[in-house]
């Protein structure tokens, strides 16, 4: 593990912001040259703490009305049927996010869809005949609000 | 109001957002005056709303992720935003989301070890108001990560 000072959890607060800005104007907001804030960014980046960019698209502009989040528990267990399930769901377009979990559900899906329509027709078609797939909970998306996290 | 040269292009910088405006410019075949001025147009339309440094926090020692799935006491009118307002002042509550389902809200929680998160759970978590019941499921891995809209 990194120790962070205070210029490192600055700067990690503003890139999770916006990391588009430049080392020059970051360094203008710490005081601190373009270069020597360049260094700092390059090191967050190298030891692997800023793991990339994600971009902020309006869904539903895009026509991408609804989220959905599934749990599924798979019916069958056995380390064949967790990558025969892993495979088959990672290659469906609409589910964004796979996370293995230990709990009352195996697998936690991020599904998105146009309409609610949408979504039926890419769980009966896709999720449904997933192999290994058991009980299913879906829960509809309503807000989300992403935190800055425990850099204070 | 977009057409596929806006689709093309976001699925582009979708797939690598760091790219610079000359790079993606070559890989679309468009010049950088013409790229710039769809971003430009994207931005304007509320389309492209940013881009944001995504941190691994495992990287930054904290090796346990829990997913709280939270019902609420709805008898009480207030239920959502009291417990919404009060789980932002958990500086480990790194994701709120709320749902139309058997699940009214959803947290995700990190922490350094077990120890940690016991010590969060116990002070932070089941001090919010209204909490009806709490289910947790804690992270094991990540098979596929943040994948764009497919456009």
């Amino acid at each position: 593990m990194t120790d962070l000072d205070d210029i490192d959890r600055h700067l990690l607060r503003a890139l999770s912001q916006d990391a588009t800005l430049s080392a020059g104007a970051l360094g203008r907001q710490l005081g601190l040259s373009q270069p020597a804030t360049w260094r700092r960014i390059r090191r967050l980046h190298d030891s692997g703490i800023i793991a990339g960019r994600r971009l902020d698209l309006d869904h539903q502009k895009l026509g991408f009305g609804v989220t959905v989040f599934l749990g599924i528990k798979l019916a069958t267990k056995g380390r064949v049927s967790l990558d025969d399930f892993e495979r088959a769901v990672t290659a469906i377009p609409e589910v964004q996010t796979v996370e293995h979990v230990l709990g009352m559900y195996d697998y936690r899906l991020r599904v998105t869809a146009r309409d609610i329509a949408d979504f039926e027709r890419v769980l009966r078609r896709r999720i449904m005949t997933l192999p290994g797939v058991g009980d299913v909970e879906a829960n509809v998306l309503l807000s989300e609000e992403r935190r800055p996290g425990p850099l204070g | 109001m977009l057409d596929d040269l806006d689709r093309r292009i976001l699925r582009h910088l979708q797939s690598d957002p760091a790219q610079s405006i000359p790079d993606l410019g070559e890989r679309l075949g468009l010049s950088i005056s013409r790229l710039s001025r769809r971003l430009e147009k994207l931005r304007e339309n509320g389309v492209l709303r940013g881009q944001h440094a995504v941190i691994n926090w495992r990287a930054l020692g904290y090796a346990v992720e829990v997913s709280l799935r939270v019902t609420l006491d709805k008898t009480q009118s207030r239920a959502f935003d009291d417990f919404i307002e009060a789980a932002r002042d958990i500086p480990e509550v790194i994701e709120i989301q709320t749902f139309l389902g058997r699940v009214d809200v959803r947290l995700s929680v990190i922490a350094r070890d077990m120890a940690h998160y016991q010590q969060i759970y116990r002070g932070g978590i089941l001090t919010l108001p209204h909490i009806a019941d709490i289910e947790a499921l804690m992270h094991v891995a990540r098979i596929k990560n943040d994948a764009g809209l497919p456009l």
